[in-house]
Formats: C-alpha cells, structure tokens, sequence
C-alpha cells in the first residue's frame, strides 16, 4: 500500500464568535490523500472545507487531531519546519490573494526571485513562458484590479506553480466565474496535472462539475467526513446527508432501481 | 449576583485580551527585528518606502516647521520683549525647536502621514489573504513587508527631524527679524552661545525612539489585524488604523516627556 501523503487524524476545530458563541467546525475528521491523486473536497458552505486547508497549511492548528505531510505531523511543527513542508506546496486562494501593489509579471516572478537562484532573464524567460500557458500574455504589465475573475484565478494558478510544487491546494477555483469559465479552468488544471503529476486537493462546493477530475471526493457535513472514490458512488449513496447534498447541487437524479424497491 | 458575576467575568476578559494583545505586539517586534538580519535584503523595497516615507513627507513637513517656527518666534517676541531681551529670541526658538518640537511633531506628522499608511496597507494585505500567501510560498513575511519599513523609518524620521529644526528656526528668522525686527546678529549669536551638542543629541535620540514607535505600533497593529477585536472586513482596517494612530501620537508624547525627564 503506498504511504498516503496528506493525513487527517480525528481532527477538531472549533471557533469562537465575537459573541461568545462556540462554533464547532470540524469534529473528528479523517481521511488521507494518495500521491498524484485528485481529491476534491466538497460540503456547502460553512462545513469547514476552507478550514481543511488551512489546516494542512499549518496556518490554523487544530484544537486536537494530527494532519500528517508526508508523515510528519504540520500541528507540531516549529516555524522552520513548516517553512519546509510549505515549499513543497502550492496554494490558490479562494480569492487568489495577488499582491495587489505589484503586476502580474511581478506576482508569477516572486516565488522565483525570492526562491531561486536565478538570474533575471531566466527568470524572465520562465515567467514569459508560463503566462504563455496560461494565456495571459499581454497582460504582465497589468495589476490584479485590472483583471478579470478567471485572468486572476490564472494568475494565482500560474504564481502557485513556479516552484513545481508537489501539492497542490485549490479553495474554491471555480467560485465567481461563468461555467465556460470553470470549465476551462478545469480543463487547465487536468491538463497541467498531466504535465507535472503534483497531488491536488480542491476544495469546491462545485462538486458535480469536477466529479470526473476527481479521483476521491470527501465530503465534509456537519464536522464529519466521509469519503468516496467515485462519482457513482456518491450519487448512489443512500446516505441521506449524502443524497440531499447531491440532489441540492446537481438536482434531483433519476435513479431506476429505485422503481424495483 | 448574576450581573456581578458577569461584570468579573468581562473584566478578566478584556486583562486577558490586552495582555495576549501586548505579548503579540511583543513578539511582532521580535520577530520583526529578527527579519531585519534575514537575506536576501530587499534593497529595492527599502528605497521606495523609504521615498514614501521620507521624501513624500517634505511638503508636510516643510510647512508644519516654518509656521511652527514663524509662530515661536511672534510668540517668544513677546513674551521677551516685556523684559526687553528679544535678543534671546534666537535661542529661545532654536532650543524649543531642537528639544521639543522638532522631534515630536515631525513624529506625530509622520504618524498620520506614513504611519496611517503603512497600517492600512498591512491590515488589508491582511484580510485579502496576501499575508497568508507569502507565508505559503515559504517566504517570511516580516523580511518582506515589516523590514523595510522599518528601516526606512528609522532613517527617514531623525532626518525629517533635524530638516524640521532647520526650516523652523528660519521660520523663526523671518518672524523675529524680518517682521519683528530683532537684531539679526543677537538672534544667531545667542543661538550659537545657548545651543548646545546635549540639546542636539537629545532631539536626535528622541526622533530615534519616536520612529520606533511608530514603526512598531503602526505596523503592528496592521500586521496582527485578525488578532485585534476590531472585528472584520474594511471596517476593521480602518478601525485599526485610527487605533494605531491614536496610540502611536499618545505613545510619542508619553516618551518625549519621560525622555526630557530622563536626559535633560
């Protein structure tokens, strides 16, 4: 068997609201991450989905649980440690997070010029290349305001890939943009997956659409996970958490055995 | 007894919530400084906070110092000039300016000009998740937001001081001699006899403190947003900057009067 990558150990978290109010989030949540496989993490909103991967991050500890990285426990970890495990990922923000001050060639250019060694027309060069890929070119000089919603989930995907990471975190890569927009999107990500064989997670409540981009769908509700490996699988859960969450983002399903019952 | 009891419980908090929030402030400035001796420096970053904190303060400050000065020297005419020694003139808006104000209004300008500033640009690089994005790719943040501006304002704000004290005191000049019409030799000699290297070194060991002070609380305050109970969104940015500000100014006047107390 091979050694999973990403590892949730009953992890609890919980918030606390302004008002006092105790908010429980995540509830012993398990479930582990191949490499080079796709796992999408779907659940509505507020489950906790975004929390999931900030957790693996190491940019939120959990109130108690273990999340393994390559077997090594990120809640424990020291600040050199965690930079470590970190430059072995790649992330897009939800809302891409660009720095806002700086182009776009300026932004893909930053984990390259802070990271490597390179020169500058290597530098240069690669991020000419990767806006190639990516369709953006004519656009380098511009800032992130300037852009629409699927330039700048491109951008974050084209900045997030620099480094070649080994996993890859997406919160929410689709949210905003018009179907043929999430479809393009999806069809990049397939295809770079492709290229450089990195783990993905995405983090989406867009479930149906990636169903097969996925290779593992977990679905978190209310602070629980359960897993699958497939798209008939959920769709055939009699779970009925399950099948209300399928019928409410994908409409109802016509299911014939369920005649013969 | 219900009330009483709430009434322990929301203090307890809020000692709480202020001592976690002086302890993050504490460490803030740890790991800020720590970032100062990390590499590679960001010389570039340096040179164009320290143009945005410096060189874009001249104007305000320039003006601040020669009204400042023109109103020291009206002023201080006429409360000498009753026991007939305007030729103190010089010295008396030379010394007021070199000890005291120089140091703390280029400060408290400082303060609301860059220091505001700099808070708000943290605070929603903050809540856009820009600073999460820099911890993500491995890159430490404090080398690369905190650093340079920290260093640019150590060194932008004892030499906008010490262009303060210039501008004023000629600022004094024009009041007391060209309008008042003291002795221009008294003014500059007394000036001369009555300033000493003490009183220099004072003005500058404060404007150093003060841009310290600002650096820190302004940039703190930004840098920790999330920490702070001033709860969300842009809401909460500009809460924080008001509060930074607000500290920072009050901050810079308790130091002045404990270093006056201390050094003079």
């Amino acid at each position: 068997m091979i050694e999973p990558i990403i590892q949730f150990v009953d992890v609890h978290k919980s918030f606390e609201s302004t008002n006092g109010a105790v908010q429980k989030v995540l509830r012993g949540i398990n479930f582990s991450i191949r490499p080079g496989m796709t796992t999408v993490i779907g659940g509505a909103s507020g489950q906790g989905k975004s929390v999931a991967i900030k957790l693996i991050l190491g940019l939120m500890k959990p109130d108690s649980g273990k999340i393994l990285v390559e077997g090594k426990d990120v809640t424990v970890m020291g600040s050199r440690e965690l930079n470590e495990i970190r430059s072995s990922f790649g992330v897009v923000f939800q809302g891409v997070a660009p720095f806002d001050s700086m182009t776009v060639f300026e932004n893909v250019a930053l984990p390259l010029e802070e990271k490597t060694k390179l020169s500058k027309q290597e530098i240069r060069n690669r991020v000419m290349e990767s806006l190639e890929q990516f369709g953006l070119v004519g656009h380098e000089d511009k800032f992130p305001a300037q852009l629409s919603g699927g330039m700048l989930k491109r951008v974050g995907l084209a900045r997030a890939l620099q480094l070649q990471p080994k996993i890859m975190l997406f919160d929410e890569p689709t949210t905003g943009l018009d179907p043929a927009r999430s479809l393009e999107i999806y069809r990049l990500f397939y295809k770079i997956q492709k290229e450089m064989e990195y783990t993905a997670v995405i983090v989406s409540h867009d479930i149906p659409k990636i169903f097969n981009l996925a290779d593992q769908v977990v679905v978190m509700h209310e602070g629980k996970a359960k897993v699958f490996n497939s798209s008939e699988e959920i769709q055939w859960s009699n779970d009925p958490v399950i099948q209300d969450f399928v019928q409410m983002t994908m409409g109802h399903i016509y299911q014939s055995r369920m005649e013969n019952e | 007894m219900q009330i009483v009891l709430k009434q322990i419980e929301n203090l307890g908090k809020a000692t709480l919530y202020h001592i976690t929030d002086l302890g993050g402030m504490g460490l803030f400035l740890l790991y800020s400084i720590r970032g100062i001796f990390k590499r590679p420096f960001r010389f570039a970053a340096f040179l164009k906070e320290l143009k945005f904190i410096g060189a874009h303060s001249f104007v305000v400050i320039f003006f601040t110092a020669a009204f400042t000065g023109m109103v020291l020297g009206v002023q201080g005419y006429y409360t000498l000039s009753k026991f007939g020694s305007e030729g103190l003139l010089g010295s008396a808006v030379a010394l007021t300016l070199i000890r005291e104000l120089g140091p703390v209004l280029t400060g408290l300008m400082v303060t609301g000009r860059a220091g505001s500033a700099m808070c708000a640009e943290l605070g929603i690089m903050r809540i856009t998740q820009q600073v999460d994005a820099l911890e993500c790719m491995s890159i430490d943040p404090y080398r690369f937001l905190i650093t340079p501006k920290f260093l640019a304002t150590l060194v932008a704000v004892p030499l906008l001081t010490l262009m303060f004290d210039v501008v004023g005191i000629f600022g004094g000049y024009l009041s007391g001699v060209k309008l008042l019409g003291v002795n221009p030799g008294a003014f500059f000699s007394g000036m001369e006899q009555s300033v000493l290297n003490k009183d220099i070194n004072l003005g500058i060991i404060k404007s150093f403190v003060f841009a310290f002070i600002i650096v820190w609380i302004c940039t703190g305050r930004g840098f920790l947003l999330l920490k702070s109970r001033s709860g969300f969104g842009a809401g909460s940015v500009s809460r924080v900057t008001t509060q930074a500000v607000v500290l920072s100014s009050i901050t810079i006047l308790i130091w002045d009067y404990l270093l006056t107390a201390m050094l003079l």
